[in-house]
């Protein structure tokens, strides 16, 4: 079943067209691959879903987004679509402020104050984010402490205890050593079943590895989408496996 | 354009793949012409012509695999190395069996036909130009020629009919016949066996170009 329904997006900052007519549908319980060069407009698009886009001046989109059927734009509770839509991002950003308080950001903004309720969601979701082990015994301990791999695991969890119902993520492993890398995959992997799960990526090892379709951006246009054995072993169109097979240029 | 250094790699896969498929052709051709002048010195060339596609076989094995690891190839450039990797495999087994054509033309040198060789001079031909083909598809990304491989095996195995047939008729005629007519059979069998490889070459080819293995059952 299709998480987000896109119609014929397009996204202007000022006069500049960063995306154009975009159709796609994003199913659930798949790892969803954007691809494509620097400037191309994959990011712009992840960060439509949880419009992250309205911060930025001069941002126009028109279109239509729909989450579960229902038009992202048209609905004026933004912090209730960027609960249901984690996002997490190329560097990991945990907050100055213990492990513990990372996690449990998210909940207490959304209300929730039981100290128990709150504990419950933190193991939960550090569980989930295969980083509990860890950090279990120094959960009052700066996040800052944590290693880089560590501290990505830790803005999953972060992501995870609003229990969201997609997860966008942009580049999450480009700044990571190749054992954290692994660890991030072998997460979104089991992440998948419960979550939606949309990840910009420029390794298209890491594409063929987790996702089970991919998208191929370029100059603002989706060129070409499918399943990602499809794209990687017989892409259809001559952009996208230039791009895929290092001749783009 | 970009990864030159690629691309310069890829062109020296298609030049030894190219040298490889001259290499069986030489031995095929060789062990056949041994065969036919009874003529020991071109067997034992067909022997050596052997152990150089052995030898060529490592050396492309050894440049696929590394562009594996090192250019982690997809699209186009893996189903071409892959293909490269199988069809190496079917050369190297078409060179062992015009070793083993070799070997009985040694061993038939010193003793009269039964028969002028007529047939297996034809199929050796037929198996060279199945051969040399299946190499042109692939560096020309010719389907149609791949094809057209595929197709022509037929012609061998109806030569190689007629070679079984014409040695039923001599075993029939005069069962002293029966020793040289099983050492033919070998030959035409091994012909026969070249040709199924040309054609497992000719559908990795085919693969290289379109994605799909539409094969059959491959020769072993």
């Amino acid at each position: 079943m299709e998480k987000f329904r896109l119609r014929d997006v397009s996204l202007w900052y000022n006069d500049f067209k960063a995306l154009k007519d975009i159709t796609m549908d994003i199913v659930s319980g798949e790892v969803t691959a954007f691809i494509g060069p620097s400037g191309c407009g994959k990011s712009t698009l992840l960060k439509s879903f949880n419009r992250m886009n309205d911060l930025v001046e001069g941002c126009k989109i028109t279109g239509s987004i729909q989450l579960d059927g229902q038009d992202i734009y048209k609905d004026p509770n933004i912090n209730g679509l960027r609960k249901r839509v984690g996002m997490v991002f190329q560097k990991p950003n945990p907050f100055p402020m213990s492990i513990y308080d990372n996690v449990a950001f998210g909940p207490r903004t959304h209300g929730v104050k039981s100290r128990l309720v709150l504990d419950e969601l933190v193991e939960k979701a550090l569980r989930d984010a295969a980083v509990w082990e860890e950090t279990k015994d120094r959960l009052k301990k700066s996040a800052l402490s944590l290693s880089g791999g560590q501290q990505q695991r830790l803005c999953i969890a972060r992501a995870l205890a609003v229990e969201p119902q997609a997860l966008l993520m942009d580049e999450p492993t480009s700044a990571l050593d190749p054992i954290s890398t692994s660890k991030i995959e072998e997460l979104v992997t089991q992440l998948k079943e419960r979550y939606t799960i949309v990840i910009v990526t420029h390794n298209m090892q890491q594409a063929t590895r987790i996702s089970d379709k991919t998208a191929f951006f370029l100059l603002g246009e989706l060129v070409e989408y499918g399943k990602t054995e499809q794209v990687f072993s017989l892409p259809r169109d001559k952009r996208c496996e230039d791009y895929i097979t290092g001749r783009f240029g | 354009m970009m990864r030159t250094r690629f691309d310069r790699q890829l062109e020296t896969l298609n030049t030894m793949l190219i040298e490889m498929g001259a290499q069986t052709e030489r031995a095929i051709a060789l062990s056949i012409q041994a065969l036919k002048e009874q003529n020991v010195k071109l067997a034992r060339q067909a022997i050596a012509c052997e152990r150089e596609v052995d030898q060529t076989e490592k050396e492309i094995e050894t440049l696929c695999l590394r562009l594996l690891l090192q250019q982690q190839p997809v699209a186009g450039d893996l189903r071409l190395i892959s293909a490269a990797l199988k069809m190496i495999t079917d050369m190297e087994r078409i060179g062992d069996q015009a070793a083993d054509i070799a070997e009985i033309s040694i061993h038939l040198s010193q003793e009269p036909y039964i028969k002028k060789l007529e047939h297996i001079p034809q199929m050796a031909q037929a198996t060279v130009k199945m051969v040399t083909e299946s190499i042109d598809a692939f560096v020309h990304r010719d389907l149609a020629l791949a094809r057209e491989v595929v197709d022509y095996d037929d012609v061998v195995d109806g030569l190689f009919d007629a070679v079984k047939n014409d040695l039923i008729a001599l075993i029939g005629a005069d069962s002293a016949n029966g020793i040289q007519a099983i050492d033919l059979i070998m030959v035409a069998k091994y012909l026969e066996r070249i040709g199924d490889h040309a054609v497992n070459i000719a559908q990795w080819v085919a693969f290289s170009i379109t994605g799909t293995h539409d094969g059959g059952e491959e020769a072993d």
